[in-house]
């Protein structure tokens, strides 16, 4: 009785803290948007950022753009010429990255790179007292740290999904006419054809946009949150990755569903 | 008579159901040297955070130009800390900013004064401490005590009222050491300042303090002059002073008995 009385009290405070911490970053969410004027009154701030996040991140994922998108012609081809519609391939590349693989992928690289990045940062900075510094010059480090990082991440992410994304066709592209030999006019006619704004490129683009203001604020707060030690940091680093990558797998099974039904 | 520019009345502070300060008062009369010293973790640095209104008390009050800090708004507690400047134990220089940016943060932050009058105040403020010509370095090329100066030179850059030092001697060189206790002292006079130092360096803070509190077990345990306190018989403040390795504060962390647990 003794043991079962432990176990369910171990679970019963595991999951306050996890709601504590769930309402810290919800609070920390809050904060960073009223805090944000001055993100946009001195852009600069905010744009350094983006170099940061975005621009820095700009190599991963054109390369992984490029790779992703010639495997999926390759396999692709491989299952769509068994039903004698091989001219498909480049909707089946374009579809696929447009609506899932790109805003999923870019979100996910994105968090191992930038949202690392972040983390480290920001953990760095609580660890050797440069926040409380900034506190006691009555400097809000929400207003002059979090807001600018947040608003760069948020606005890098669909603009690297959309790198990803067409780095992908182009990939696939090379891979599906020089290579394979399907024909080119039907590649990019049946691409413009059946890729539809509304449905397939507006969604992407708000799902890329929802995963930017995930991960970066989960990087954010686990920066913000994370024990001023070096087990600290690190411990707060890798939960960024994997927090990260949960939320956005997750998000997209919800934000999938609603799109398909609206 | 010299009026209070801080004064700590009755003040209890706790976390994890410990009390690190139990109904301390204190008073910091404007343009004096104050220290207060202590063993680690004799709450010193927490009695800074309390007069800068980082953290709330748990009983009694801070008051800082005679308004309560816990009381404040916080923009409130913001307006006071422009009257206060701190330096923290290891400087806290913002590793991606240059020295120059790093003292110039806090005007173009706070003030609307224009580039040129910055870069002026700025370069004034480093040779005060004698960086005016490392301005173009980056924190991390710097040495601890260049750090822990240009750090001063930041936390001075507004002409603050009151400036906090948190361990301002830590982990310094010899000659480190004697400039930084120099510039306290120096830059408390010229400014007409308050100072506030954090240490348990005892021969640096006598020799530029004019007040100094003894903190243990959460209690002023002693205050006076240096000089009073050089000559205290009391058993905690000789131990300190003296740097004795036993007495009050006992050599040995509570142990069961040495013999018993060796042989069982």
């Amino acid at each position: 009785m003794n043991m079962i009385s432990r176990v369910l009290s171990g679970i019963g405070s595991r999951m306050i803290a996890r709601i504590w911490r769930l309402g810290a970053g919800a609070r920390l969410f809050i904060l960073a948007i009223i805090y944000s004027g001055e993100s946009f009154k001195r852009f600069h701030l905010t744009l350094r950022e983006i170099y940061f996040t975005g621009v820095m991140s700009l190599l991963i994922i054109i390369v992984s753009g490029f790779f992703v998108g010639m495997v999926l012609a390759l396999q692709g081809y491989n299952t769509l010429q068994k039903y004698g519609s091989s001219e498909a391939i480049g909707v089946l590349v374009a579809l696929a990255l447009v609506r899932e693989l790109g805003p999923v992928v870019t979100a996910l690289l994105f968090a191992g790179r930038a949202g690392t990045a972040i983390t480290a940062e920001i953990g760095l900075m609580k660890t050797t007292e440069q926040l409380s510094a900034m506190e006691m010059m009555a400097v809000n480090p929400i207003a002059r740290v979090i807001a600018p990082r947040f608003w760069a991440g948020v606005i890098s992410m669909p603009i690297l999904a959309a790198l990803f994304s067409m780095v992908g066709v182009l990939g696939g592209y090379l891979v599906a006419v020089p290579l394979i030999g399907v024909d080119d006019g039907a590649f990019w006619s049946q691409m413009q054809a059946n890729v539809d704004v509304r449905a397939d490129i507006i969604n992407g683009v708000i799902k890329s946009v929802v995963f930017g203001v995930a991960c970066t604020m989960i990087a954010l707060f686990e920066g913000f949150d994370a024990p001023p030690t070096a087990e600290g940091v690190s411990r707060a680093t890798t939960r960024t990755v994997v927090i990260s990558s949960l939320t956005v797998l997750s998000l997209d099974f919800v934000l999938t569903s609603f799109m398909l039904v609206v | 008579m010299t009026s209070n520019i801080v004064e700590i009345d009755n003040l209890s502070f706790g976390y994890k159901g410990r009390l690190l300060h139990k109904g301390i008062n204190m008073a910091f009369p404007k343009g004096k040297v104050v220290a207060i010293m202590g063993g680690s973790g004799s709450g010193k640095t927490t009695l800074l955070r309390l007069i800068g209104g980082q953290i709330k008390p748990s009983k009694g009050s801070v008051r800082v130009n005679g308004r309560i800090v816990h009381e404040q708004t916080r923009d409130g507690i913001y307006q006071l800390r422009r009257s206060m400047g701190m330096l923290f134990q290891h400087g806290a220089l913002f590793t991606d900013l240059s020295v120059f940016d790093n003292v110039a943060f806090p005007m173009r932050e706070l003030t609307d004064l224009p580039e040129t009058m910055i870069r002026d105040l700025v370069l004034l403020k480093l040779n005060a401490v004698g960086l005016r010509g490392a301005h173009k370095v980056m924190p991390t090329e710097l040495s601890g005590g260049m750090a822990r100066r240009v750090a001063l030179a930041r936390a001075v850059a507004l002409d603050p009222s009151i400036i906090m030092y948190d361990e301002p001697f830590a982990g310094l060189d010899p000659i480190s050491m004697g400039v930084i206790c120099g510039l306290i002292r120096s830059l408390n006079d010229a400014l007409g300042a308050t100072s506030i130092i954090v240490s348990h360096d005892v021969k640096e803070t006598f020799l530029i303090a004019d007040h100094v509190y003894f903190v243990a077990n959460g209690e002023v345990t002693a205050e006076g002059s240096p000089q009073d306190l050089m000559q205290s018989t009391l058993p905690f403040v000789h131990q300190f002073v003296h740097g004795e390795k036993d007495g009050p504060v006992p050599f040995h962390y509570a142990a069961p008995n040495y013999r018993a647990q060796l042989l069982g």
